[in-house]
């Protein structure tokens, strides 16, 4: 089995080819249907281990500071991501609370906590118990995960609620942005070369 | 150009856990790496990519016609459409957030769904016309894909900030519950259209090709 390791398959059209070396910023592309093969990863365990931690710290800040608060002729509120959740869970409509709640706080957390774990075992050079499931399901989360459609939706929000009343934009909001630009960067696909070191 | 060999001729399937290539002598049912299910396509693909891409067209309906928030002004109700709240920012002066609001909610979906239907009967056409455009056209579907909940999100903070009982409230309406229904089931018809099968080689094309060799050796 040791002839497949080094081949690599589009996903778009199937084409076979040899994995390459790249260099910084350079990709592959598939020559039949124009697919990207590889992408260069310029990320070292310890480093992509450190951005997770950090993105942990920004999860929490994101989740447990208001996003925004508003007032209204002296009366003040504020809405964390849960509250938002917790509007949706009226009757008939709360499934769509749960979608929101996957979306918004659950897969990002679940993420975050997967690669913590395999990271931390990976810096040891050993595979995490459960690495096989870990990994599967980081593939399978990575869909439902829509941190960056929350930065934008929490943005026409404010900008919606501008016109009615005074908003603040609140400790939650910059961690948002912050977090989601940092799972582009973490959580993306080039984890799976996890698979080929360890 | 010559093309490079395609997985089938060389007897391996790609693993869409965890990318590996797959040995398929022994026929195995799943990666020897991650222990993910192994097929060589998509099971059903197209069946399934219908099935999802209709239910969310029928979704589609009262996602637009229905109200998704209710906002009470003062003692003034008013349920507001997705459309009614475009409209509102239009007429407001705010044109670039109408047009994002616009985008992610309206026109995604919309693109969705002929996208689909163009990629899914060009394949039932077992069509060669513009591969690599359909090709790309796909990883677009896949792009946009999730931008649609962008409503969802709006409709749920703003409904979660403004509760000031008898002088502002909003809440949400069912429209937003069929709407989020429609987003995640054109996810999940993009999720089981197989791309692979646009740039399959038909028994019809092979047959063709057999029967052109056979003529030019005679």
């Amino acid at each position: 089995m040791a002839t497949t390791d080094q081949l690599i398959i589009c996903e778009h059209c199937d084409c076979v080819y040899e994995k390459v070396t790249l260099a910084k910023h350079q990709k592959t592309l598939c020559t039949r249907c124009g697919g990207v093969l590889q992408r260069y990863n310029g990320l070292t365990v310890e480093q992509r281990l450190a951005l997770t931690f950090t993105a942990l710290m920004l999860w929490i800040f994101a989740n447990f500071y208001p996003v925004m608060s508003i007032s209204l002729k002296g009366l003040k509120n504020s809405a964390t991501l849960w509250d938002s959740v917790l509007a949706l869970t009226q009757g008939p409509i709360s499934f769509i609370a749960m979608v929101a709640a996957i979306a918004m706080i659950i897969a990002p957390f679940f993420q975050v906590m997967l690669l913590i774990w395999v990271l931390g075992y990976a810096l040891k050079q050993q595979r995490a118990p459960g690495f096989k499931t870990c990994m599967r399901w980081l593939e399978a989360l990575r869909p439902w995960s829509m941190l960056e459609v929350c930065l934008l939706g929490a943005m026409v929000a404010v900008i919606k609620l501008a016109g009615l009343l005074d908003v603040l934009p609140g400790i939650g909001l910059f961690a948002l942005a912050a977090l989601s630009l940092m799972m582009i960067r973490i959580a993306g696909r080039d984890i799976r070369e996890l698979w080929d070191i360890l | 150009m010559k093309r490079p060999p395609v997985a089938a001729e060389l007897n391996l399937c790609l693993c869409h856990s965890c990318g590996l290539a797959c040995d398929m002598t022994h026929e195995p049912h799943e990666c020897e790496r991650c222990g993910a299910p192994l097929h060589r396509r998509k099971t059903n693909s197209l069946m399934r990519t219908w099935a999802y891409m209709i239910t969310a067209l029928v979704f589609y309906i009262p996602a637009n016609l229905l109200p998704v928030m209710n906002t009470q002004m003062v003692g003034d109700g008013a349920d507001s459409t997705i459309m009614s709240g475009v409209l509102e920012f239009w007429e407001a002066g705010a044109w670039d957030i109408a047009l994002i609001i616009f985008i992610a909610s309206i026109a995604v979906p919309g693109i969705k769904f002929v996208a689909l239907t163009l990629l899914v009967v060009n394949v039932q056409r077992e069509s060669r016309w513009a591969r690599k455009e359909r090709s790309i056209l796909y990883r677009f579907v896949e792009v946009i894909g999730y931008w649609s909940m962008l409503d969802v999100i709006v409709v749920a903070l703003v409904a979660s900030l403004v509760k000031f009982q008898a002088l502002a409230d909003i809440e949400p309406r069912p429209g937003i519950l069929f709407f989020g229904l429609v987003v995640v089931f054109t996810m999940l018809a993009a999720m089981s259209f197989d791309p692979r099968l646009i740039w399959d080689a038909k028994r019809k094309d092979l047959q063709n090709e057999e029967v052109k060799d056979a003529v030019e050796s005679h």
